[in-house]
């Protein structure tokens, strides 16, 4: 079951629902009582929030692929690309994309999930592959609708000696859904895995992570931090399994929200299932409220109350955007974090 | 300068201040002693303005200005500054760029022109110099790390930086060795004027060997019930709080 199958089939009754243990608190059966049809192609003249940056563009108006829809770097190529995918009507769509990196080869991706008018459904799969030595980092802003309904997942596999990492912007919709399955070998490959959703109003966003370490000598680092007021509701399920023999793991997990309001909700399930005896595994998890002590140690130095919340929220923030390797996403991840966070007022 | 009348505060509906009365004039230090649980950190928090002190009766006021009416951030603008007697850790955000935020924040407040970088830098790097702070030291994250002793440095550092009108020290010698508090009283005397005030709240008469007050009072269950000059201090060290706080009680 999956929101994509089920816009390409019309039927609801495909939809992901609370029944399903990895949908409980993103249930998308009990919100849609019709999938719209999907929307033509039309061009778009805005560019994308990593426009500065440059490199490649492939770009999908609602569904419809611009360009073509496979990234492929070939071996010591370096590559840096930029995916868009936007959504211009009311409308549901399905979006598909490739991406392989050969022995060798470096990718920055950069992926944006736009909606610069309406509200829209779409679903958008993402088959990644880094093959031996390769590395990829791949950096994500999604800037949805608030009545938009978005499930983008992205299924990853990778050869040994790859580093793969990402990071996830986002400040939610009304559901959303940005997944990461990652089929990790060890073999002396690296992962990591962060995101960051900062949500207000009524909006809704979860990430959800599946690391399954099946070989010797392998590293996952994850580190997701949350921001919610009002209304919202994050989710973050991580989970990371180490099979049998897969010796020599270390794996760390962290998660920690912030809740600015009594009305907030934060749902947080991090999982670590371990079948191997010589690990190294942790996870960290805290949700909780600015520090009020802190507040007023800034305001006793002379910054207003919102100013001196506005400080501390962007710095709790900014460890995941510090993590970022490519410094110009990462400056432009940082603008927009601030931004969202100045916006967003009390 | 600070002028107090009958300040009665609670912490949690707990009167804590039962009828302060004192006045700091202009260029002049004056030394809080009191026994643990007299109000003395209370009294600090009720001047800036921390949420959860309640005044409910009396007065406050600088140069004839209503302290008690303003935000925490509103007196900090007027020049009141208090040395925490267990500063923060600010993750995340480097001292450099808080102390900015706080002083731009303080002359947008009071209507003056945002510091340039160029001279934020030049202040930054002499008063660093001055209070003997590695000035690679306020590009990390604030007071994350740091020492007891360090983190007293840095309040110093903000205090000088910011050259607010009126000071109060809270317990700032606890946590130092004796070459720090060499530093910090050596960085406090510095900003010893004509036009600032003072208040020294500290347990012991220790740091005021090095902070030499015009006056000591004793805080004892949230009044005062003695003032005298600087002999005051060496005879509670001497004796003890114990008869003043049979005279409160």
């Amino acid at each position: 079951m999956s929101l994509s199958t089920a816009l390409k089939t019309g039927d609801v009754a495909l939809l992901p629902s609370r029944r399903d243990e990895n949908w409980r608190w993103t249930d998308l059966r009990a919100l849609i009582r019709e999938l719209p049809a999907s929307a033509a192609a039309e061009s778009v003249s805005d560019v994308g929030p990593f426009a500065a940056i440059g490199g490649e563009e492939q770009v999908w108006v609602n569904g419809h692929a611009r360009d073509a829809s496979q990234i492929t770097v070939e071996a010591g190529e370096v590559v840096t690309a930029q995916v868009r995918f936007i959504s211009t009507r009311p409308s549901g769509n399905t979006a598909r994309l490739g991406v392989r990196v050969r022995p060798g080869g470096r990718l920055v991706l950069l992926e944006s999930y736009e909606a610069p008018a309406d509200a829209a459904i779409s679903a958008v799969d993402l088959d990644i592959e880094v093959q031996d030595g390769g590395r990829m980092e791949r950096i994500v802003l999604a800037a949805d609708q608030a009545q938009s309904i978005t499930v983008s997942t992205a299924e990853v596999t990778l050869g040994a000696g790859a580093v793969y990492a990402q990071t996830l912007l986002t400040t939610g919709a009304r559901r959303q859904r940005v997944e990461t399955r990652v089929a990790h070998p060890g073999a002396g490959t690296s992962v990591r895995l962060d995101g960051a959703y900062l949500l207000a109003d009524q909006r809704h966003a979860d990430l959800t992570t599946i690391v399954t370490h099946g070989g010797v000598d392998g590293t996952t680092s994850q580190m997701t931090k949350g921001v919610v007021r009002d209304q919202g509701r994050g989710v973050f399920q991580g989970r990371i399994v180490v099979e049998p023999g897969a010796d020599r793991t270390d794996a760390r997990m962290g998660h920690h929200a912030l809740i600015l309001s009594d009305r907030a909700e934060v749902d947080a399930k991090p999982e670590l299932l371990i079948f191997a005896d010589d690990v190294q595994c942790a996870h960290g998890n805290t949700v909780g409220a600015l520090d009020e002590e802190a507040i007023f140690y800034a305001m006793q130095r002379g910054m207003s109350v919102d100013q001196a919340r506005a400080m501390l929220t962007t710095a709790f923030v900014g460890e995941v955007i510090d993590r970022i390797e490519h410094d110009g996403a990462r400056e432009i991840a940082r603008d927009w974090v601030t931004r969202q966070l100045d916006g967003a007022g009390e | 300068m600070l002028s107090i009348k009958n300040l009665h505060a609670s912490v949690a509906d707990k009167p804590i201040l039962k009828g302060l009365t004192l006045e700091v004039p202009a260029g002049e230090v004056h030394a809080i002693m009191g026994p643990n649980g007299a109000g003395k950190s209370t009294l600090s928090y009720v001047l800036t303005g921390r949420q959860g002190y309640e005044v409910t009766e009396g007065s406050a006021t600088l140069n004839g200005e209503d302290l008690l009416a303003l935000e925490a951030n509103e007196r900090a603008a007027k020049g009141v500054f208090l040395s925490f007697q267990y500063p923060l850790e600010i993750p995340g955000v480097p001292a450099l760029t808080f102390i900015r935020t706080a002083m731009n924040a303080q002359r947008k407040a009071r209507g003056e022109d945002e510091i340039a970088a160029p001279a934020f830098l030049k202040l930054a790097r002499e008063t660093a110099a001055s209070l003997k702070i590695d000035f690679e030291m306020l590009k990390r994250s604030l007071n994350v790390g740091f020492s007891g002793g360090e983190k007293k440095r840095m309040e110093i550092f903000q205090m000088a930086m910011l050259s607010p009108r009126f000071l109060i020290l809270d317990e700032t010698d606890s946590g130092l060795d004796i070459d720090a508090l060499k530093i910090v009283s050596a960085g406090v005397n510095a900003m010893r004027s004509p036009e600032r005030g003072m208040l020294v709240i500290t347990h012991y008469q220790r740091l005021l060997d090095y902070i030499k007050p015009d006056r000591v009072h004793v805080l004892s269950a949230g009044r005062i019930v003695a003032s005298g000059g600087p002999e005051l201090a060496h005879e509670l060290e001497a004796e003890g709080y114990d008869k003043y706080v049979q005279v409160a009680a």
